[in-house]
């Protein structure tokens, strides 16, 4: 009865799929989908390595404290950066007081209570304060760039397929678009080509328009590539800070669990020997 | 129960005999894991998902419970207490890898455990009860993991939950008010949160019920074998401990191997980028698409395109994707063949490999886009899956000629009869 039953759902179900397939398939053929513009000139991103790529790696600190000065003086006018601490920067090789100093530095203020009167009120940012956003909140943030709004930058390294080196293809991919690209797609007002955007124009203008847009402190030259690649770097280390402790301690648990591992084998062996013993004489005898 | 050669317990100690008088759980251990618990001498590592199954169902309780002290169920500030765990929190981030990661674990151990069961035909007489209590821990790790993902409430998270809470919106008459009974309103919110996060911490526990429920009903007829022929004397078996907890020992340590290499270096290749976006109802992603272990049903549920007379696509859809699972229920009295072991079943060997590609396509087009061809493929695939459970394996029973079976485990292992003590 189980059975009867069964072949009959079965006949149903397989039957109706063979045949929505058959409709499907007949619409596909007669009515093929058309290639789409972002499928056509949507390219992927472009092979770029870092120090912290791999099992082994490791973030080049100079090279971050080069990344968190282009978001400084370029990235932080739209983009807030809202996991991260100023104390955090200690951690890529800034020191307490330099921390102090940029934090009290900081281009936007801090929003607090004024403890006299209990009114809103602003502050210098502290160490132990995450970074300020940069606008209230996001109608006013989404006034003031043509209603898209910028996003957070503190995890979009893991946010967007393809990481930091989409973030770097991202930086580095403004171009005019190409003379066969149809209208439709064309960018409309206030919007600008990039073939490497899912849907090949983005409201953001080109944010690094030129070389020495920032002046390294370190005497490396400021190209676009090089400020693109810096920043991307220092991106990387804002979403996964703890990247360099999880190589570290990824290689001890290896270590560890391999010997583990050998030591248990081993005496699976020697518990086991006299059972594969009786084994082994079958096939000498065979 | 277990065979009658089967190792006594003797505690030797004064406390042991004590204890075995007033409370006798170490008698119980040495019958369940112990000496006392005959296994058949046969088995290959395919037997080893099971106890590897339940390791990474430890690993995640354990994960689980030191996430909860930090992480906060409130739709406001779940994301940012994420973020708090793995940059603030000491270690943080280990943990929360080793749960995110812990979870395709759990269902990679759990696939090729059922994989096992349905060659080896461990469903079968006197096992299915064993089997229909499988079938219960694979649906409830499975709501448990759905509700687990909803909680970083990303925007995987929060999509998620409406595709698949709006399943239940298919059903006629009664789907939207279950729906909305299921959210605590109309979409995905701090109701849904919050329940969502009750839930998911209390059916672990259930799981753990059932496994147990599990292990008692392996018990009682002992564990199935390669060759899928009944245990017949001493020869047949050797005692669980040492044999299998020494195997099963060093396959944990391969397990976590495998595990520590993907949680340290590759801790978010299982995951979707989306999910590190906070949740935003007002900007659906572009495909939204469940965890890896769930692609093979949700290629079946968006294989059916087409309504049949009255009843719309999204219901069948709804219907099969179920109906794909619970067929298993009906595993045991679909397939009439009496010889358990797919070794000796050479037709049913054809059939289940195209089985085990077939879910693989499957799961390729369940991660894939809702676009041609991928739709297409599903379409055929799925037809092949139900196909293979319900009229393939019932009429394959009455159709198939099975090679001979072995005399005894021990004679198609040492190539000599068993000796009967009788």
């Amino acid at each position: 009865m189980v059975r009867i039953i069964g072949i009959l759902i079965g006949l149903f179900f397989s039957g109706w799929l063979l045949v929505s397939f058959g409709m499907g398939a007949k619409e596909y053929i007669t009515n093929p989908p058309a290639e789409t513009a972002e499928h056509e000139f949507h390219r992927e991103a472009k092979d770029i390595s870092f120090t912290s790529d791999g099992p082994l790696g490791k973030f080049d600190r100079q090279q971050l404290q080069r990344g968190f000065q282009v978001f400084k003086e370029v990235c932080s006018a739209c983009h807030s950066l809202r996991h991260v601490a100023f104390r955090n920067l200690e951690e890529i090789g800034y020191n307490e007081d330099e921390v102090k100093a940029i934090a009290a530095n900081w281009a936007i203020q801090t929003p607090d209570i004024d403890p006299a009167t209990g009114e809103m009120s602003s502050r210098p940012p502290l160490p132990a304060d995450k970074f300020p956003k940069p606008f209230a909140n996001n109608v006013a943030a989404g006034a003031a760039n043509n209603n898209a709004i910028p996003p957070d930058l503190s995890l979009i390294t893991k946010a967007r397929e393809g990481g930091a080196p989409y973030v770097y293809s991202l930086l580095t991919g403004y171009m005019d678009p190409p003379a066969n690209l149809p209208d439709a797609n064309q960018p409309g007002p206030g919007l600008h080509y990039n073939p490497y955007f899912a849907n090949l124009n983005l409201a953001m203008a080109p944010p690094l328009a030129a070389d020495d847009m920032v002046s390294y402190s370190d005497e490396t030259k400021a190209t676009i590539e090089q400020m693109a690649e810096d920043v991307s770097a220092f991106l990387i280390w804002t979403a996964e800070p703890k990247l360099e402790a999880r190589h570290q301690t990824g290689w001890a648990v290896l270590a560890f669990l391999l010997i583990a591992t050998i030591l248990a084998y081993l005496s699976y062996r020697t518990i086991w020997a006299d059972v594969k013993a009786e084994k082994k004489k079958k096939t000498a005898d065979a | 129960m277990s065979f009658p050669w089967a190792k006594e317990y003797t505690p030797t100690t004064e406390f042991g005999q004590w204890m075995d008088k007033q409370l006798p759980l170490p008698r119980f251990v040495y019958n369940s894991v112990g000496a006392g618990y005959p296994a058949p001498r046969n088995l290959n590592y395919m037997w080893n998902f099971g106890s590897l199954a339940g390791l990474f169902l430890v690993v995640q309780i354990v994960t689980g419970i030191i996430l909860a002290m930090h992480y906060a169920a409130n739709s406001g500030i779940a994301f940012d207490s994420v973020e708090h765990i793995m940059r603030d929190v000491n270690s943080g981030w280990m943990i929360r890898y080793a749960h995110a990661n812990g979870a395709s674990f759990f269902f990679i151990a759990i696939y090729l455990h059922i994989g096992r069961g349905l060659f080896y035909g461990s469903y079968k007489a006197p096992r299915e009860m064993l089997w229909l209590l499988g079938v219960v821990i694979y649906l409830l790790a499975m709501a448990t993991a759905f509700m687990g993902y909803v909680l970083p409430w990303g925007q995987m998270s929060f999509w998620g939950a409406k595709v698949i809470t709006g399943l239940f919106e298919a059903i006629p008459l009664v789907g939207k008010p279950i729906q909305e009974l299921l959210l605590g309103g109309f979409a995905p919110d701090n109701a849904a949160l919050n329940r969502f996060f009750s839930l998911h911490y209390l059916l672990p526990f259930v799981i753990v019920g059932v496994v147990i429920m599990h292990i008692w009903a392996l018990h009682i007829p002992g564990s199935n074998n390669p060759t899928g022929v009944d245990v017949k004397g001493p020869q047949d078996t050797v005692p669980f401990h040492p044999y299998y907890t020494a195997k099963d020992g060093w396959t944990i340590g391969l397990a976590l191997i495998f595990f520590t290499a993907l949680m340290f270096f590759l801790p978010n290749a299982l995951g979707h980028a989306d999910n590190y976006i906070p949740a935003n109802p007002l900007s659906t992603p572009a495909h939204i698409v469940p965890e890896w272990y769930f692609w093979p049903w949700y290629a079946i549920l968006r294989a059916f395109t087409f309504d049949f007379l009255f009843i719309p696509a999204k219901l069948l859809g709804v219907l099969a994707m179920f109906s794909a699972i619970l067929v298993w229920f009906f595993l045991p009295w679909l397939d009439k063949s009496p010889v358990r072991s797919g070794k000796f079943r050479p037709k049913f060997k054809i059939f289940f490999g195209i089985l085990v590609i077939d879910v693989l396509i499957l799961g390729y087009c369940g991660g894939a886009p809702a676009e041609e061809p991928f739709v297409m493929i599903s379409q055929l695939a799925a037809a092949y899956y139900f196909a293979h459970f319900l009229i393939i394996l019932p009429l394959l029973s009455s159709l198939e000629k099975p090679e001979p079976l072995p005399n005894s485990i021990t004679e198609s292992v040492t190539g000599k009869p068993l000796k009967t003590a009788s």
